[in-house]
């Protein structure tokens, strides 16, 4: 209790540091994927799931789902809805333009343990971002999965996320991509309905399926009374979470959500974890 | 003089008046003494230079919403209980720069300023302030990420506990096992005696670095019965303690009572003000705010404390999680006597009793708790 501890770091661990913006390309009327890279290539490593803090000059700094490839190295791949005041800055960066980024963070998106499984991916939204990387990755080492099957469903067609790879990866053997929208307008040719209208679609094998979800709470919970209609155990069911966060590492205490941090027990949680927490409201 | 330093467990004692050069020891190897001082009718905690700067002759009455300095009919130094301010104001302050950055040209710089070291000497830190500052240890410290600011603060403070002879009016440290004896983690540990033999303080050794600095004062070896008096003095004030929390099982009675129709009562009283919040000494939650100059060509990122009770504190898109207050005062008792408990592995209560002095509402974590067991309270 003696020695004077001198330190250089700042005291929001780990050290941020700048990533140059490479491109920032329109995927939806308000959503961007912007593509950066970190001064230092050794973060840009991630697993599927995690996400990084990214901080706009002077405007904030805000948690993100890394959504690309992560076998990619040197880069890391955002895709952001813009929602407010930093959403907002984030997407109108600019290419060459410098962004500050603390992490990758957080528990990831039990691909490998799915490994000899059918994987089914349920998103709702921008939920499918997150769960892009896993699909990156079960596609790289395809033999390793029996089928994969992805249900998606968005708000309306204009709002659907990556329509190009969700075709590509529609036409590929043992694959099943289905996606829906609440509202389809008259040049609609594809399902109307949430996304547990899908299911009808689908036949699932029980004990040798993974499900791995993403969307609002509200669309998780009807998803999972239909994964257990199915017979699906809890320790097969995984969904990534959202709370506000501010630091990342534990220490602002935004993130709790029950007994947990976000930040650190989540994002990603089996649902043998959440069962107790996901249907209490205001928790 | 003694010769040789006194050993770490070993009881001595000193003169009132030897509490000045305590200080000055401390200042004089570089301290920044923080002690407890009167201010605005509370007593604060402040940088003290001699014994005037303390609250001599002070105490204090403390009740659910209602605190009251006091003369007291002798010169006791530490004749008070906790005021509303807790160490954790120095080792995990209010405001904290969290990053400083310079445009340039489409990008910009991370200044990197390392931040100015402090060594603190705390006098007066008392038994449940010990495990408060146990607790903030495990949450910046004990976990997957270090927080080094508080690193460097923590391992730099000296630490001078105060034994409790008297239990503030709102006090229930005996039902959490923090006190009112400090029984670990100070560097020196004082019982005052302001007895008719002359004012004194036993002082009890807890490191190293305490005993040099005792070693620097006139000082001499506590006689059997001084020890004696100073142990009788602490056990009186546990048996003085008048709330207490039976915390067998209660993580469980609380998780299990998210819907208990209690939480709607105390909501209707809560002002969800975060005064319980401010002046607890292990709440810990923070926010950021972004700030730049005029021109924009600077910009500053700063960490300060939050709490709870605010509607933006669990905002994300789409609206609050926690809208109604009897969600956020569920979420913060639940959070100190249970979710605390799966997280840091202890209680985020020591039972100091800050809560209940400072509420406007008048609102008792203890009669809350008892209510959660399905015991009528009794006010």
């Amino acid at each position: 209790m003696s020695a004077i501890a001198e330190t250089a770091a700042p005291p929001m661990p780990p050290r941020m540091i700048t990533a140059r913006v490479v491109s920032v390309v329109k995927e939806t009327h308000d959503t961007f994927t912007l593509t950066v890279e970190p001064e230092s290539p050794e973060c840009a490593n991630f697993s599927p799931g995690q996400f990084s803090m990214l901080y706009v000059y002077g405007v904030g700094e805000l948690p993100i789902s890394i959504s690309g490839d992560p076998h990619d190295t040197g880069r890391l791949v955002y895709t952001v809805r813009s929602v407010g005041k930093a959403t907002n800055a984030l997407v109108n960066t600019k290419p060459g333009q410098s962004i500050g980024i603390r992490g990758p963070f957080g528990t990831s998106w039990p691909v490998d343990e799915a490994r000899g499984n059918d994987v089914l991916i349920v998103a709702g939204g921008i939920g499918l971002a997150p769960l892009r990387p896993a699909i990156y990755r079960i596609l790289r080492n395809r033999d390793d999965y029996v089928r994969l099957i992805v249900l998606y469903g968005a708000r309306s067609p204009k709002d659907l996320l990556y329509r190009k790879q969700l075709s590509e990866w529609g036409r590929l053997p043992d694959t099943q991509v289905l996606s829906t929208v609440d509202y389809g307008g008259v040049n609609w040719r594809g399902y109307v309905g949430v996304v547990t209208t899908l299911f009808r679609y689908v036949r699932l094998h029980p004990g040798r399926t993974t499900a791995l979800i993403c969307g609002p709470e509200i669309m998780m919970r009807y998803v999972i009374r239909e994964l257990e209609k199915r017979g699906l155990p809890d320790s097969d069911i995984h969904l990534s979470m959202e709370r506000n966060m501010k630091c990342a590492v534990g220490f602002c205490g935004h993130c709790q959500l029950g007994p947990y941090f976000v930040c650190k027990d989540g994002p990603i949680f089996s649902y043998t974890k959440m069962r107790p927490w996901l249907d209490k409201h205001e928790l | 003089m003694s010769a040789t330093l006194p050993a770490t467990g070993s009881q001595s004692v000193i003169e009132f008046s030897a509490l000045t050069a305590l200080i000055s020891a401390l200042r004089r190897r570089g301290y920044e003494v923080i002690g407890p001082v009167v201010r605005d009718g509370a007593v604060t905690l402040e940088a003290v230079e001699k014994v005037e700067d303390l609250p001599v002759g002070w105490g204090d009455e403390q009740e659910s919403g209602h605190y009251r300095l006091k003369r007291r009919e002798d010169n006791a130094v530490f004749g008070y209980t906790v005021g509303p301010q807790g160490w954790k104001r120095f080792l995990h302050p209010p405001e904290v720069p969290l990053l400083e950055a310079q445009r340039d040209n489409s990008s910009f710089r991370i200044l990197k300023k390392p931040p100015a070291p402090v060594r603190y000497a705390f006098l007066g830190v008392r038994a449940c302030e010990l495990a408060a500052i146990r607790i903030l240890d495990r949450v910046f410290l004990g976990d997957r990420y270090v927080e080094p600011g508080y690193k460097g603060r923590r391992e730099a403070a000296f630490l001078i506990a105060v034994n409790c002879t008297k239990a503030g009016g709102t006090c229930f440290c005996t039902s959490m096992g923090t006190g009112p004896r400090a029984a670990s983690g100070f560097d020196l540990a004082l019982t005052e005696l302001p007895g008719r033999e002359g004012h004194r303080f036993v002082v009890e050794v807890g490191s190293e670095a305490g005993a040099a600095v005792l070693g620097e004062i006139e000082h001499r070896k506590a006689r059997e019965e001084e020890v004696r008096e100073a142990q009788a003095a602490v056990d009186n004030a546990a048996g003085q303690m008048r709330r207490a929390v039976d915390t067998e099982g209660i993580r469980d009675v609380l998780f299990d009572n998210f819907e208990h129709p209690r939480w709607d009562r105390v909501a209707a009283r809560c002002l969800s003000c975060a005064n319980c919040t401010m002046v607890c000494p292990t709440c810990f939650c923070t926010t950021v705010e972004d700030v730049t100059d005029i021109a924009g060509d600077r910009a500053e990122r700063w960490r300060k404390w939050d709490s709870c009770f605010t509607d933006g504190f669990s905002y994300i898109h789409g609206g609050s999680v926690r809208l109604s207050v009897k969600s956020r005062y569920r979420q913060w008792l639940t959070h100190k006597f249970a979710a605390w408990v799966d997280q840091f592995g202890t209680f985020g209560c020591v039972g100091c009793g800050r809560c209940i002095t400072w509420c406007p509402g008048r609102i008792d974590i203890t009669e809350e708790l008892r209510a959660m067991r399905g015991v009528e309270a009794s006010a």
